[in-house]
């Protein structure tokens, strides 16, 4: 035991630091929790690899399915989000498993910390996983299957795809609360997350669709508007209902 | 509770779809351009407008359940989307009547209202698996009841999302009722609506009068066995136990 | 001047669905005591302490912990209770010290405080490494310092001695004992070793009050009834 510890049970001295009685910060809060979050996934890499990994074997089975090497306009756009949908739930499924199976939850709800604050650190994490998703997936399906140049539609599909990743990130903090603590998690969490999902493959795949016919032609905002005013509901729906499902 | 009157309403609700029968078959006229196949819309319509209103009236009882967390609107809840879901299948049975009718294939995607349908009931079909999966029943209630909300939510955000995304077939039929109907057609829609909405509160308060009774019933067992801690036994019903009924003080 | 006892219970009913984990429960605890919970398996006396511990809400009957009544209050409360259970609460894929500046965070409290606690435990060496590394002994270790971070007045414990080696009991005996000066509620499967360090008993069968006394008053009959 080391000296200081000797002397501090000699002492008989409480040691600890006097509780603050108010709660701490939210930011301070959201902050520890992502750090913890980003930090046991590079630690275990349980869902970035392979969310990844199965999006580039997922291309390679749609130019087997459809027979076609590369793909154009409604076609592209349809095998990059249904792709990228598919890959998001295998993170949407991972997304609280460590938290239930290591007494995350109760370790975070004996805190002061305000509820909310999980919420919104999971779907930045969540975010996250996307974002480095996308930075494999999007390439390799550029390289694999895509008939049109990419450089051009950048900016345009940075957008859309930064959108879709809100969308995503929103439902899947719901929905992966939700299934996390039920018999049948990984069954339930795809099936509860892809219904509310189509819409947001509505909204991306028809931004997409003028971009992979012609990348230099635009998108129509309408559905950029549409996909940024879904998100907007449903990040609402999440960071009100979150709190009712850590409870026990 | 739930078995006030309802005899009577029953009977009613009977009655008035009686009519609406006889209305549909007898008083009012083909349509010209789709003949007697129209007359399914005078129950499909009705059928679908009764159950989006039904989930949706579960997700408010649903936040009611959050709000006060009495049990009763958890079971209220659960009930109304049960009953949804059962009239949601004869909505998507009816609209692939029509449209294999009217358009020659059992299912047409360029039919936004039975897409959006489609993809409804494909959430909600979820909403017993889900039940089924949670044993501890505090917190499959609250589950049940944040999935009621959003998926309510969902509805008719989903209806606006893929009406926009769709080329656009199907008659609009609100419009039709204010426009294109004449006299005798409103009539018999109107009086099929009512019908159906009240055969939907109907079935609800059966459904409700039920389980309120097995958990009387359960709870006077208990008492009489002297045994308020023995588990009940497994159960078949995704549906949730009414607690506080009877015998618990 | 009489003080607020720091739990007072009344009436305190929790139910599972139709069954009832905890039925009318009645006690009151005085500031700096220690409450033994006894009971057979199945008692509720896991159910009772997560219950104080503000996870579980109560669904009749009055809750009130350090003169705060609970559902309500329970945000007023929630820094001042230490949790000690069975499970460490604690991420096995990070280090003793990052889970510790974890729940620091959490809780708003100085980070000085891990390392004095992590000195106090004798985990200092190896506060670095995962935990899935150590052993189960040391990580109770680590959950103990978990535990006490924001130095709560009242102390929850579940079985707190188990996975303890005797060298580890003694360090953490300061922390969590008797002379901490911490209001305590212990669960235990050991009654002997319980009554040892209790002032009041509580014996539970199926959620109900079956023996409610001083420890002093409690003889080894009354703990043989209960576990019958």
């Amino acid at each position: 035991m080391s000296a200081l510890g000797e002397e501090r049970v000699a002492a008989g001295e409480r040691v600890g630091a006097p509780a603050l009685r108010r709660a701490p910060r939210m930011r301070a809060v959201v902050g520890a929790l992502l750090r913890k979050e980003l930090r046991v996934e590079l630690r275990t890499f349980e869902s970035v690899p392979a969310m990844s990994l199965f999006s580039v074997t997922t291309y390679v089975l749609f130019h087997f399915g459809l027979q076609q090497n590369s793909v154009a306009g409604p076609l592209a756009s349809g095998v990059l989000w249904v792709t990228l949908l598919f890959a998001a739930v295998l993170g949407v499924n991972r997304l609280f498993v460590a938290d239930a199976e290591q007494g995350g939850f109760d370790g975070f709800l004996l805190s002061p910390a305000d509820r909310s604050a999980l919420a919104l650190a999971k779907a930045l994490a969540l975010f996250t996983y996307l974002v480095v998703l996308e930075l494999v997936s999007v390439p390799a399906f550029a390289l694999l299957l895509l008939g049109v140049s990419l450089w051009q539609a950048m900016p345009d599909l940075l957008a859309i795809l930064a959108l879709a990743n809100l969308g995503v990130a929103a439902i899947g903090t719901l929905v992966g609360a939700l299934a996390v603590r039920t018999r049948a998690r990984d069954l339930l969490g795809p099936l509860l997350s892809l219904p509310l999902l189509v819409p947001v493959v509505i909204g991306a795949a028809l931004c997409t669709t003028p971009l992979f016919r012609d990348p230099v032609g635009g998108m129509p905002l309408r559905w950029l508007l549409t996909l940024a005013l879904y998100d907007l509901v449903f990040a609402v729906i999440a960071y009100a209902l979150f709190d009712f499902l850590l409870e026990d | 509770m739930y078995g006030t009157r309802l005899r009577g309403l029953a009977l009613l609700t009977a009655g008035l779809l009686t009519l609406t029968l006889v209305g549909v078959f007898y008083w009012a006229p083909d349509d010209e351009t789709d003949g007697f196949l129209q007359k399914i819309f005078y129950i499909h319509v009705p059928l679908a407008l009764v159950t989006l209103c039904g989930f949706i009236a579960a997700g408010v009882m649903a936040i009611q359940h959050l709000r006060t967390g009495e049990a009763r609107w958890d079971m209220r809840s659960y009930v109304a989307i049960h009953i949804s879901l059962i009239f949601g299948v004869g909505v998507l049975i009816t609209g692939s009547i029509w449209a294999k009718g009217a358009w020659g294939h059992w299912w047409v995607w360029s039919e936004p209202t039975l897409v959006a349908f489609l993809l409804v009931m494909l959430l909600y079909a979820t909403y017993q698996p889900l039940r089924f999966a949670i044993e501890d029943p505090e917190r499959q209630a609250r589950a049940a009841s944040v999935f009621a909300i959003t998926a309510g939510v969902f509805v008719p955000v989903c209806f606006v999302i893929v009406r926009l995304s769709t080329a656009y077939l199907h008659p609009r039929t609100l419009d039709n009722i204010s426009g294109n109907l004449p006299g005798r057609m409103q009539v018999v829609f109107y009086l099929s609506m009512v019908s159906i909405a009240l055969l939907w509160v109907v079935l609800w308060r059966y459904e409700m009068a039920s389980k309120h009774a097995s958990a009387q019933l359960r709870a006077l067992r208990r008492l009489l066995s002297g045994d308020d801690d023995e588990l009940p036994p497994v159960r078949r019903s995704a549906a949730p136990d009414v607690t506080g009924v009877g015998g618990v003080r | 001047m009489p003080t607020l006892p720091a739990i007072e219970l009344r009436g305190l009913t929790r139910r599972y669905g139709e069954r009832l984990a905890l039925a009318e429960v009645t006690v009151a605890l005085e500031a700096g005591q220690t409450l033994a919970v006894l009971g057979p398996n199945g008692a509720g006396k896991t159910t009772l302490l997560r219950l104080l511990a503000t996870l579980l809400r109560p669904h009749a009957g009055e809750v009130s912990v350090l003169g705060h009544s609970l559902p309500d209050e329970s945000w007023a409360v929630r820094g001042r209770i230490g949790l000690l259970g069975h499970e460490p609460l604690l991420y096995r894929e990070l280090s003793a010290r990052e889970n510790l500046r974890f729940h620091a965070a959490l809780h708003g409290v100085e980070e000085a405080n891990v390392e004095r606690l992590l000195g106090v435990v004798a985990m200092e060496r190896r506060a670095d490494e995962p935990l899935r590394t150590l052993s189960r002994g040391m990580v109770q270790r680590v959950a103990v310092c978990r535990a006490l971070l924001h130095d709560p007045e009242l102390l929850l414990l579940d079985e707190p001695r188990a996975n303890l080696d005797p060298a580890a009991s003694e360090l953490v005996e300061p922390l969590v004992g008797r002379a901490s000066g911490r209001t305590r509620v212990i669960v235990s499967h050991d009654p002997a070793g319980a009554l040892a360090e209790a002032d009041l008993v509580l014996g539970l069968v199926r959620g109900r009050v079956a023996l409610l006394a001083p420890a002093a008053e409690v003889d080894a009959g009354a703990l043989a009834e209960l576990y019958r």
